[in-house]
Order: structure tokens, then C-alpha cells, then sequence
């Protein structure tokens, strides 16, 4: 280095978010993330498979209050992620820009995009019952009616583009019925991901209904969809032998799974990549009988 | 039968004793068996498609479950009548299905409901004959419903659009669908008519010991003038079975029966493009609380459990009453289940018919064995099973453990287990302990406790202060191990669409 700089920046740790927490790997190996020219940018925690049981406990031990929480509530807390988002604008397009080489008009879209779509899975969380729910005009003396219901808690590998538009739209779809995600990020895109995770854990969303790790999927991947307690599973840009290791460990105990393909950042940004048809998946359809008559 | 029936009346001023309405032998019973004379059947089916009916070259029989004799010979589809079979339905689809009008296809399909209705009576007692369920299920269950079900999904065909707002609805392609043996007819509406009515063109194969009301349903098919190859039917083993679910060509499974094969499948569709959906396993929970009407709770007890001989997914095979009123639960029960018809499967009269193979009364014994070594305590009907067929008395325990194989493992069939509980909370730890996740009862006169706790069941179907119903119009299915997606309703024609 030529000169010195007057002031030395402070560097940040970037850990996992699990349970509300910010927990280093127990596994104490590291990933390095490097920008999009190739300089080094930070050391990032490589995930293991504890780290997932444990992300899994605190998911669990999560959903089912999340869940209960009412709709109205689950979609404020939503759009109180949406308002963290947006007041960090500036911090996320500067990484975008920095890191990952967007432009900033690229970055900016990205960043309102993703404020967007969280207020667009905001407003779902009191409507999706609704729409996807019914009476059902049986033909003998009884009352009938379905409403769906979360899965529980889903694993998620979020995309390898868009660091942050990419996350969200797995993220969101998942919590806004009430679902708990442990959700997989690329080491590449971890510095936006923890940057993330810091906005919501100042947004009111409980502890464990989102963990994030940074991790190989060489590392947790088979060990993820075969764990007994999960529920299902969401992978994007996965490849197809992926997708085939995933499902036949997901059989074991008749997990749900959705795979969608990746796409380019100004692709997530379409309205096409955001829908009820993606809160679907992870819902379970629950119908009551009961006789009716004196 | 000469002697004279003896009335056991009550006296006054003698200790109420409740009246056992047990009357033994002091009646002759009369039968009333349903009359075969109308039926007619072919010895031999081979399998359905294109339209016609085609032999094969391997031959297996059919038995009459409750008199042990072949009833029908059917033939055995290897791979390549399979892959006929699948060829049939992807031309009939590109041809004839997927261009024809929405309004089109649906008179095809309320054709198909009206003339199951026409031959109602035919299909019921084939249905006992075959599968060994009583003619008052077959008769007053089974078809109509089976009937109701395209009925219901025929008015479907040309309103997709407004079945799933926001959504451009497609049919997916060609159908591989694979049925139990339990409700033969209607898991073959069940399976055909949303499939049908969403577009899709559908291979079919029953199970191998109830073949014979698919064929039926294929003569049907024929004499509604349903373009050819638009169902295809094919007769088989879990050979067969295989052969559908690998084969490059269906876009889509469906399958209802065990857990354990539902996991094959889902194995052997991973890596795949095929759409999937399980209908598997059950031990449901029927919750029994100290407010409950208690006699309409014993009645949905005996129904839950003993309806169909127990050869249902959703069965109420776990019961949990609340410590309270165990004891009365227990014992009217006992006195229930004594007065249970068992036997010929065709007389109006019989509540239990036949278990449905020789196999599957080895496994009910085999389970019931196991409760006994286990420790728990066997109650029994002392009823008189026939000489010949497969017969089992109503049976439950108490003193059940819930790690005890008959707590854990689905019997399927007319066996009970009873545990109790103290509070709610453990009735709901209790009623979810289990990878299953299909049915649940709950019977209570107090609506909010009603409803807290079928908001907690993890199961697909929850029956309040009822159990066992069924209708077109209300979706089934599970959670957890006992699959996903659902049959039924509106949400029964999510699995056959490309919702785009």
C-alpha cells in the first residue's frame, strides 16, 4: 500500500443467522468471498451439517408460534421487513455495486424490487386462506370447509443470482403463511445475505422462523433433505442430479418439494417470479366435518 | 329355527341394569342376501384399451374373499401392454382430448356418472363379491359415490378458469393412476374424474385382487362412446404397477396405498419431471371427551373403525378418550361390538363383511398377536364367523401402550386401539405422535374446544362429533406420511393442471 489511509475502516464478521442469533460455524472453517473482480472481501462461516440440526431445532421450536400468530400479523411483521429493507437501500445497492458489479441503476432496481416483493407477500399472509380455502356444499346434513395450513418448517437453497432480490423471493413466499425456512445461501453472495439477516433481526420477525447459512451444498446437501424433521423442501438453480439426490432422500418421510430454475437478476424482478402459486407448495389442506341439525 | 324368543325385560323395583340387546340364539337368523341371479360377468378379463377389450397371455384369478373361491381370471400387464396402454392415452390425448371443448368433455363425463347410476345395483354386488365388503356399504356408499364423484367433476371440465384465480389452467399430459383394493369403484372415480374433466388422458390400474368393477367401469366407458384411449385400463401386480410409474411417457402418478411403496415411488420419481401425488397410510386419533354425547360417540367409535372391515386409510384406529369417562366408553363398547353382523358379504343385514385376502387376514392376525404379546388386553365379538372365506371377529384392546406395534403400525383392519388422556394437551401430543397424518376425530359439545383442537390435528381430514364421511365436493388427503395433494373438491383438480 502506497499511503495510509487517514482513518482504517472497521471490519465486519459475517456469521450465520440461526435462531435469531448471529452463531459462528461449529465447525470453525471458513469460506472466502471475493468481489466480482476477484479481490478478497471477507472470511465467511462455512456451514456444517450441526449447523443445520441446529438451525433445524430453532425452526422447529419457531413455527408452530409463528403459525399461530394471526394473518394480520404475520403481514405486518412482513411489511416491517419491507420498511428495514428500504431504509438500508443505500447499503444493499452499494454491495450490489461493489461485490457483485451491478450498475447502480441495476442495483437499485434490485433493492426496490426486493422491498416490493415483501410488501407483496405482506399482503398475501391475511388472503392466501381465503383464496385457497372453501365451504364445501356436501351433499348430507354437514358443515364443511378446507383451509390450508403451513407445512412446518422447509428448507430452502436460494439462487445464485440476485444475492438479495433472489433470497427474498424464496424467503417470502415460505413465512407468509407461516412456515419456519432454513434457507441455504452461496458463499458468493453471504455478505449480502448476513446484511440481510441483520435487517430482519430488527424487524419484529421472530427468532428461527428465518436462519440463514453460508454453505457448500457439497457439505450439507444430502444430509438436508434427508433429515427426518424437515417437511419439504425449495430449491432453486439446482442441477438436475441435485434435484434427483434431494427427492430420493426426501422420500424418506414423504417430504414436499419445489424445484424452479434460476434466472437473471432482471428476470426476478418480473411479476412472474412472485406468486400465491409459490406459497402453494408448502401448505397443507385441512377440511372439518361437523353435523349440523339439532 | 322352532324355539320360542325369549325377551329379557326390565321389572320394577328391580336394580337398573341396562338392557343388552344380545339375542344369541334364541332367534333363527334369517338371511337376506342380495340376489346374483342378474349379474352377469365374463370368466376371463384381459385389459382396456384403445376402446376395446384386449387379452393377455398371463392369467391370474380373483378370489371371492368370503367363500375362498376364483371368481375371475384377469390378466397380467407386462411392460409392453404398459406401454400400449400409455401409447393409447398420449395419442387420444393429442388427438381427441386436449382440443376438445371444455363443455364437450364434461357431457362425456356426466354420461359416465349417470350410467354407473343406471347399473348401480350390478356394480354394488360386484363389488362385495369381489372385494368382500357388505352390500349395504357397496350398495348405499361405494357407487353412488363413485357416481357422484364424475357428477361433481364433470360440471368442473369447462370452469378451470375459475377453479384457481390468477392462474391459465392446462391438463399436464397423460395420467398414470394406481388403486387400492379397499373402494375399487370409487378410488377409479376418484382417480379418473378430475383427471378426465381437467384435460388429461388416464391409465388406470386396479388393484390385483379387485379388478372385476374396472372392468365394468371399462364396459361403461365403451357404451358411453368415450373416444378411445382416453382411459385405458390395465390389469397387474406391483410389477405392473412399476411399469406405469417408469414409464418416459406418463407426465403424472397418482397413487393411493401403503406408505411404504408411496416411498418407492416418490424414489423412483426423483430426478423426473412426473407431477406426483400420495393418498398413503393412516392411524388416525378419534378423540373422545368427557363432554361428548357418549352414545354418538360409540356409534362413530364402531363407524371410524369397523366400517369396511377397517380397510380404510382414514380409519379411527387409535381411540382416545378423555380418564373420566374411559370406563363407560370401554364398556359400551364391548357391548357393541357384540352385536355387530359378520359374515356373508351380500346379505343386507351384515355390518362386517370379508377381509379383503388371505394375505391381509395373515397380517390383521399377525398385528393382533402382537398386541396380546405386548401386553395389551384383547376384547373380542363372540360372534360366529362362517366356515369358509376370510373372516375377523371385531376386535379392540385396552391397556394399550402408544409404543406398542398396534398403537404405531396400520392394522387395516376391524381392530381398535384405546389409550386414554387426562388433558387436552396430551390428547393432541398423543393424537400427533405418529408419521401419519390422514384423519382425526373429535367428539366434544363444546364448539371452542372443537375447534382448538382440530386447528392443532396434524391430518388432512378432521371429523367433529362424526367420522367417516366422504363426499365429491370435500377434499381428502394427508399430512406428514400420509402424502400429499388431494382428492375432492376444488383442490382435487390442482394435481392434474399446469397452472402456469
Amino acid at each position: 500500500m502506497a499511503t495510509a489511509p487517514t482513518r482504517v475502516p472497521v471490519k465486519k464478521t459475517y456469521k450465520l443467522y440461526i435462531g435469531g442469533a448471529f452463531p459462528r460455524s461449529e465447525g470453525g472453517h471458513y469460506l472466502v468471498v471475493k468481489d466480482h473482480k476477484g479481490a478478497f472481501v471477507a472470511n465467511v462461516c462455512r456451514a456444517t451439517r450441526k449447523d443445520f440440526r441446529g438451525a433445524m431445532v430453532a425452526a422447529r421450536k419457531a413455527q408452530a408460534p409463528w403459525a399461530a400468530r394471526s394473518a394480520f400479523n404475520r403481514g405486518q411483521i412482513l411489511y416491517r421487513m419491507a420498511e428495514m429493507l428500504e431504509g438500508r437501500a443505500a447499503v444493499f445497492e452499494r454491495l450490489l455495486a461493489e461485490l457483485h458489479g451491478y450498475s447502480a441503476s441495476e442495483a437499485q432496481a434490485e433493492v426496490g424490487a426486493a422491498v416490493d416483493r415483501l410488501v407483496y407477500y405482506a399482503g398475501w399472509c391475511d388472503k392466501v386462506t381465503q383464496v385457497f380455502g372453501n365451504t364445501n356444499p356436501v351433499a348430507s346434513q354437514h358443515f364443511n370447509f378446507s383451509f390450508i395450513e403451513p407445512t412446518g418448517v422447509v428448507a430452502a437453497v436460494a439462487p445464485k443470482t440476485a444475492p438479495l432480490l433472489g433470497l427474498v423471493s424464496v424467503m417470502a413466499p415460505l413465512i407468509s403463511i407461516g412456515n419456519a425456512a432454513i434457507v441455504m445461501v452461496t458463499p458468493d453472495n453471504a455478505v449480502v445475505a448476513i446484511e440481510l439477516a441483520e435487517a430482519l433481526a430488527t424487524s419484529d420477525l421472530p427468532g428461527g422462523v428465518v436462519n440463514l447459512l453460508t454453505a457448500l451444498w457439497e457439505d450439507v446437501g444430502s444430509y438436508v433433505s434427508g433429515h427426518m424433521d424437515l417437511d419439504a423442501f425449495f430449491g432453486v438453480g439446482l442441477s438436475s442430479e441435485e434435484q434427483k439426490a434431494i427427492q430420493v432422500s426426501a422420500a424418506e418421510s414423504v417430504k414436499r418439494t419445489k424445484f424452479v430454475d434460476d434466472a437473471s437478476p432482471a428476470e426476478w424482478r418480473q411479476e412472474s417470479r412472485q406468486s400465491p402459486y409459490w406459497i402453494l407448495p408448502f401448505t397443507e389442506t385441512k377440511t372439518a366435518w361437523h353435523p349440523m341439525g339439532s | 329355527m322352532s324355539a320360542q324368543p325369549e325377551l329379557r325385560v326390565e321389572r320394577e323395583g328391580q336394580p337398573k341394569k341396562a338392557v343388552d340387546l344380545l339375542f344369541g340364539d334364541l332367534w333363527g337368523y334369517a338371511p337376506a342376501p342380495e340376489s346374483t341371479g342378474p349379474v352377469r360377468f365374463e370368466k376371463r378379463y384381459g385389459h382396456f384399451i384403445d376402446g376395446e377389450f384386449v387379452a393377455g397371455d398371463k392369467w391370474f384369478a380373483s378370489v371371492n374373499p368370503a367363500t375362498e373361491e376364483p371368481l375371475v381370471e384377469v390378466a397380467e400387464a407386462d411392460e409392453a401392454m404398459v406401454d400400449r396402454a400409455v401409447q393409447s392415452s398420449r395419442k387420444a390425448y393429442d388427438k381427441y382430448w386436449k382440443k376438445m371443448k371444455g363443455s364437450e368433455r364434461a357431457k362425456y363425463i356426466f354420461r359416465i356418472a349417470r350410467m354407473i347410476q343406471e347399473r348401480a345395483r350390478e356394480l354394488a354386488i360386484l363389488e362385495s363379491m369381489d372385494g368382500g365388503k357388505p352390500i349395504k356399504e357397496s350398495r348405499d356408499i361405494d357407487v353412488p359415490l363413485a357416481a357422484a364423484h364424475f357428477f361433481y367433476y364433470a360440471g368442473w371440465a369447462d370452469k378451470l378458469e375459475y377453479a384457481f384465480p390468477g392462474g391459465k389452467p392446462q391438463p399436464i399430459g397423460v395420467a398414470g393412476q394406481i388403486i387400492p383394493w379397499n373402494f375399487p369403484l370409487l378410488m377409479a372415480a376418484w382417480k379418473l374424474a378430475p383427471a378426465l374433466a381437467a384435460g388429461n388422458c388416464c391409465v388406470l390400474k386396479p388393484a390385483e385382487t379387485t379388478p372385476l368393477t374396472a372392468m365394468k367401469l371399462a364396459e361403461i366407458l365403451q357404451e358411453a362412446d368415450l373416444p378411445p384411449g382416453v382411459v385405458n385400463i390395465v390389469n397387474g401386480f406391483g410389477r405392473t404397477g412399476a411399469a406405469i410409474v417408469n414409464h418416459a411417457d406418463v407426465d403424472k402418478i397418482a397413487f393411493t396405498g401403503s406408505t411404504d411403496v408411496g416411498k418407492i415411488i416418490q424414489r423412483a420419481l426423483a430426478g423426473t419431471k412426473k407431477r406426483l401425488t400420495l393418498e398413503l397410510g393412516g392411524k388416525g386419533a378419534n378423540i373422545i371427551f368427557e363432554d361428548a354425547p357418549i352414545d354418538q360417540a360409540v356409534e362413530g367409535i364402531i363407524d371410524g373403525i369397523f366400517f369396511n372391515q377397517g380397510h380404510v386409510c382414514c380409519a379411527g384406529s387409535r381411540l382416545l378418550v378423555e380418564e373420566s369417562v374411559a370406563e363407560t366408553v370401554i364398556r359400551k363398547l364391548g357391548h357393541r361390538i357384540q352385536t355387530l353382523r359378520v359374515g356373508d358379504p351380500l346379505d343386507k343385514n351384515t355390518d362386517v363383511g370379508a377381509i379383503n385376502s388371505k394375505p391381509q387376514l395373515e397380517k390383521i392376525q399377525e398385528l393382533v398377536d402382537s398386541g396380546v404379546d405386548q401386553g395389551a388386553q384383547k376384547h373380542q365379538s363372540r360372534c360366529d364367523l362362517p366356515a369358509k372365506g376370510y373372516f375377523f371377529r371385531p376386535t379392540f384392546f385396552t391397556d394399550v401402550s402408544p409404543s406398542h406395534r398396534i398403537a404405531q403400525e396400520e392394522i387395516f383392519g376391524p381392530v381398535l386401539s384405546v389409550m386414554t388422556f387426562r388433558t387436552p394437551e396430551e390428547a393432541i401430543e398423543r393424537a400427533n405422535n405418529t408419521p401419519y397424518g390422514l384423519s382425526a376425530g373429535i367428539w366434544s359439545d363444546k364448539g371452542s374446544k372443537l375447534f382448538k383442537i382440530a386447528g392443532a390435528m396434524q391430518a388432512g381430514v378432521i371429523w367433529g362429533n362424526t367420522f367417516n364421511k366422504f363426499d365429491p365436493t370435500s377434499p381428502f388427503g394427508g399430512y406428514k406420511e400420509s402424502g400429499f395433494g388431494r382428492e375432492g373438491g376444488r383442490h382435487g383438480l390442482l394435481p392434474y393442471l399446469e397452472i402456469g
